[in-house]
């Protein structure tokens, strides 16, 4: 930015800085750390000056926000037009208290539906189902059927809200009882708005809710794409994510770097099967951590959203701008929760939130106070909820796009991010992609690494963690937490009795019957799996079907 | 003790979070045991197999999902069942407090909370095997 | 400390004895040792096969796959699946476990985890304990999963009847990578993953291989397979059945196992001895003063060495 020679003197000065004032204050008490470094190992300097962005061209690596690269935000007005959509994943035992949940949540301000499904339902199993024993409604809504969606969405007009479904093996399960719902309700596909999960590889990576093998959970996910593409096309297709990456313990750079290369994976993928990029890659969303470095995080964003944008320019010849654009959902990291003096919670979901919003996120999830314990309270939820409230409304960050910008701190960071970023995403290249990668167990070794490495460092006091490790206080152990009701289980496994006896079976076994058949060609399931879903077929006969035709995913990667 | 202390970790049921579960595992290591690593999706009766077969010291289980209160005590049962209550059977993950009594109860040793230093694990199964 | 009616138990097939003892011979305890030499003549029976091949290459899925093809016959199967012990801390991550979940359940299958417990093969020292004990207890077919690194290949063949090696495709620019030795060694050659390119480049690479170490009246099969498919499995499994056949027929098989228990006693008597002189040194402090004076030029290797040496001489 600076010409040569006022970069010349700009260094100059510094190093008379640092060899007057700092040495002689660093010889009264030295300071707290011999290194000071980020989560991803960049080192941080005592001081950034135009000298570390001498490189930077404003108009080539920042410009302007709606415009590639994107860096600076993907759309020209930001949070001066709209603020970002606060969306608050929520979900616990049956569809009826699951349904209550949504409706406060929706009065208290929030402009956007999260479903959390339980694990029975993420894994493809009906709540009847042995595997199924002890986990019903615990991590999320009990959904069974196309019953059971109709009960969650009771009272909510689907023109007026965008879902997000956390949901992936059988996201396009789930999707097809969605729009079944909203046709029931007299809204045709093409006017729903929200997005699935569908991201399988960081479950093969990171969170474990897989049902089929790589291949045929590729294909099912293309069919998505395809489908909605024809039909549902303000819907995004799939949420890439790093957020559960981050969870199992990579660094900010390496959240990037794999979320990036699955993404790349996914389009892939699509244009194998004959997808014009430009036809489905403005539907492809993402979906990110938002942790405790604060200056870090906002620079990962912004560092994401310019190297997607290369990629998709560069790598894959998108022409249309919104190809290029890397959307985002972001939610602050519970991993980062503590279970002592919980309270102090509130503070981090704060800083996180400031992280996320100066990142430029689209959406965001904040976490309540006592998730380090159990499902949050309806007290915690309204605090995350007011939490993004205040700083949206009274923090004043909301005023200008991208504030931080230009901060040679920040700028620095970013382009350290993005060159870590590429080097891993050169090195699963080399593996021949994400999934090879994935097979072989890089990706995962990673993270385990840089987990224990953190764990370790806790440990031995490097790092604090406030009320962990550091200002401890006599825990009083009497908390106030939600307790999922444990007759759920039994009220499911009688809702599905009674609708295996109440539904047109014979309709069932055909379209099961024809799902099977189809599901050993090329054709997209979609359509079936809507007739299926639409017969009151379960969840559990659906994808038993699946599986028998496609197998199921064997983990194999070890520490 | 002049042989490695054998421990079985394991993720009952069909929570999928496995960091913690493989810090762990780690940290065993590095503290000289042989750890048997199950990874997912087991059921009471795969970890109970799998303990008696590998003769293990200590079964070591993680659950984030909330249905600990169903798995761990199973668990606990079946390995009496088969005649293996000099196992040390421990559990941690997102275990809300007022859970813990009730799980101590039904034969689970000692529950570690999120926050736990690895290395009181270690120091807790050290100090209360019941195996020679 | 043992059980009661162990043996009984053992010869019924318990599997808690049965993991007990393995233990209580792991740790080399007297009890269990008497046992052993007390029912050794209810074992021979078993056949055992050696897996080994580089990490990676899907051993453990493979096994997994061949121990069900097995149970199709109602035949009893032992696993041991052996991995590295920290030579810093002394612990291990034995994780193999994890590709044969399904097997844990089945009643007539026993899988057992080694670390190798500072040998420096693919194998424990305890393995071949471990293995007979499998014996005794009524299993059919042992497989020996190797670690698959350091002298992997050497010590199974002195352990397995069959030695099955598992590879994979491209596994560097030509199989001179591969360690010299192991064209000799193995019975049949597996190339897992065999939907990965290269996969008959690699068969024709090892065949090329076999054509010139021609030594072997019994050319071993080169199969592509792929375990996770479950391509192939049946078709190697043929192949394993035919090898044990031929060598029973050419009374091979004997010959191995004449060949296998001589390395063995010799092994044990080693050991044995070894500890009987070291813990004379030891208790008479010889062991580091001599190791001392040699550092120090005092004096030389050989004289030291007849020094403890002279101690069981006596």
């Amino acid at each position: 930015m600076l010409d040569d020679k006022k970069l010349g003197e700009v260094q100059e000065s510094l190093n008379n800085w640092e060899e007057t004032d700092v040495a002689k204050a660093i010889s009264k008490f030295p300071e707290r750390k011999s290194k000071f470094s980020t989560s991803s190992d960049v080192e941080v300097k005592r001081l950034y000056t135009p000298v570390d962005v001498k490189e930077l061209d404003y108009n080539e690596d920042l410009g302007y926000p709606g415009e590639y690269p994107f860096t600076r935000g993907v759309q020209p007005t930001m949070y001066r037009g709209r603020l970002w959509t606060m969306r608050q994943y929520a979900g616990f035992g049956n569809a009826e208290e699951s349904n209550q949940r949504y409706k406060y949540l929706l009065e208290q301000g929030q402009t956007g539906l999260s479903i959390a499904f339980d694990l029975p339902t993420q894994i493809g199993y009906d709540s009847d189902h042995p595997l199924s024993e002890g986990e019903v409604g615990k991590v999320g809504v009990a959904i069974d059927s196309l019953k059971d969606m109709e009960i969650l969405f009771d009272g909510i007009p689907l023109e007026k809200v965008s879902t997000s479904m956390t949901i992936n093996a059988p996201a396009g399960v789930l999707l097809a009882m969605y729009i079944a719902v909203a046709e029931k309700q007299g809204t045709s596909a093409d006017k729903l708005r929200g997005t699935i999960q569908n991201d399988i590889l960081k479950e093969y990576i990171a969170r474990g809710t897989y049902i089929f093998p790589p291949e045929p959970s590729m294909r099912l996910i293309t069919n998505i794409f395809d489908y909605c593409a024809k039909n549902v096309p303000q819907w995004n297709t799939i949420s890439i994510s790093g957020y559960h990456i981050r969870e199992a313990g990579s660094t900010a750079a390496q959240e990037v770097a794999f979320t990036l290369a699955d993404g790349i994976a996914y389009v892939e993928a699509a244009i194998k099967t004959g997808l014009d990029v430009d036809d489905f890659a403005p539907r492809l969303s993402f979906f990110f951590n938002a942790h405790n470095d604060l200056l870090e995080e906002i620079a990962k964003f912004r560092a994401a959203r310019r190297l997607w944008a290369k990629i998709m320019k560069e790598r894959f010849g998108a022409k249309k701008e919104k190809s290029m654009q890397l959307k985002f959902h972001t939610q602050t990291a519970g991993s980062t929760l503590t279970a002592q003096q919980p309270d102090n919670n509130i503070i981090r979901v704060t800083i996180q939130t400031l992280a996320a919003v100066l990142g430029g996120t689209q959406s965001l999830h904040t976490n309540s106070r006592d998730e380090a314990l159990a499902l949050p309270t309806e007290d915690s939820v309204r605090i995350a909820l007011r939490t993004q409230q205040i700083v949206g409304y009274e923090s004043g960050v909301t005023e200008t796009i991208d504030p931080l910008a230009g901060s040679y701190y920040i700028e620095s960071l970013t382009d350290q991010i993005e060159e870590q970023a590429v080097k891993y995403i050169e090195s699963i290249d080399e593996l021949g992609g994400a999934p090879k990668a994935i097979a072989k167990g890089y990706i995962q070794k990673e993270i385990q690494n840089a987990a224990y490495k953190y764990q370790m460092e806790v440990e031995a006091n490097e790092k604090i963690v406030v009320g962990v490790n550091k200002f401890q206080i006599e825990e009083s152990g009497k908390k106030d937490l939600l307790k999922v009701d444990p007759e759920v289980e039994k009220s499911q496994r009688e809702k599905l009795a009674k609708l295996r006896s109440e539904r047109d079976n014979q309709l069932v076994d055909e379209t099961l019957k024809t799902l099977k058949e189809k599901a050993n060609t090329d054709e997209n399931l979609m359509y079936y799996i809507l007739d299926a879903v639409k017969a009151y077929a379960t969840l559990g006969e659906i994808c038993g079907v699946l599986r028998e035709v496609f197998g199921e995913y064997e983990q194999s990667v070890i520490l | 003790m002049d042989r490695p202390i054998r421990v079985l970790v394991a993720k009952p049921g069909l929570d999928g979070h496995d960091r913690g579960a493989k810090v762990v595992a780690r940290a065993l290591r590095d503290a000289g045991m042989e750890v048997i690593y199950t990874g997912l999706r087991q059921t009471p009766e795969q970890i109970v197999a799998g303990a008696i077969q590998e003769d293990v010291d200590v079964v070591a289980m993680s659950i984030l999902s909330g249905a600990h209160n169903h798995l761990f005590p199973k668990v606990v049962n079946l390995l009496k069942d088969e005649g293996a209550d000099d196992v040390l059977v421990i559990g941690g993950g997102v275990i809300p407090e007022d859970d813990i009594p009730g799980l101590i109860e039904a034969g689970v040793e000692a529950i570690f909370t999120p926050g736990t230093a690895t290395s009181k694990i270690v120091e807790f199964i050290n100090n209360n095997l019941k195996r020679q | 400390m043992l059980y009661l009616n162990i043996e009984e138990k053992l010869l019924k097939g318990d599997k808690r004895a049965c993991a007990r003892l393995i233990s209580m011979l792991e740790n080399n305890e007297n009890e269990a040792i008497d046992l052993i030499k007390k029912l050794y003549n209810k074992s021979g029976e078993a056949y055992v096969i050696g897996i080994t091949g580089p990490p990676g290459s899907g051993k453990s899925t493979l096994t997994d796959r061949l121990a069900k093809e097995l149970r199709k016959q109602d035949k009893k199967v032992g696993i041991i699946a052996i991995d590295p012990t920290s030579p810093f801390s002394g612990g291990a991550i034995l994780g193999d476990r994890i590709r044969m979940g399904d097997l844990a359940l089945d009643k007539g299958v026993f899988i057992r985890s080694m670390g190798t417990r500072g040998s420096l093969g693919g194998m424990s020292k305890a393995t071949w304990g471990a293995i007979k004990v499998l014996d005794i207890c009524g299993y059919d077919y042992i497989f020996i999963e190797t670690v698959g690194v350091g002298q992997s290949e050497i010590d199974i063949v002195k352990t397995a009847d069959t030695v099955l090696m598992v590879m994979v495709p491209n596994m560097g620019d030509d199989i001179q990578a591969i360690k010299a030795g192991i064209m000799e060694i193995a019975d049949i050659f597996a190339i897992n993953k065999s939907d990965l390119d290269g996969a008959d480049k690699t068969k024709l690479e090892i065949e090329m291989n076999l054509d010139l170490n021609d030594k072997k009246a019994y050319r071993p099969p080169v199969l592509k397979v792929s375990a996770i498919k479950n391509q192939d499995i049946d078709i190697l499994f043929e192949r394993l059945l035919e090898h044990r056949k031929y060598i029973e027929e050419k009374n091979e098989l004997y010959e191995r196992r004449l060949r296998n228990n001589k390395l063995q006693l010799l092994k044990l008597v080693e050991d044995e001895l070894m500890k009987l002189i070291l813990d004379k040194a030891v208790e008479k402090d010889m062991l580091d003063e001599l190791s001392r004076n040699i550092t120090q030029g005092i004096t030389d290797p050989f004289t030291a060495k007849d020094k403890i040496v002279d101690l069981i001489k006596k």
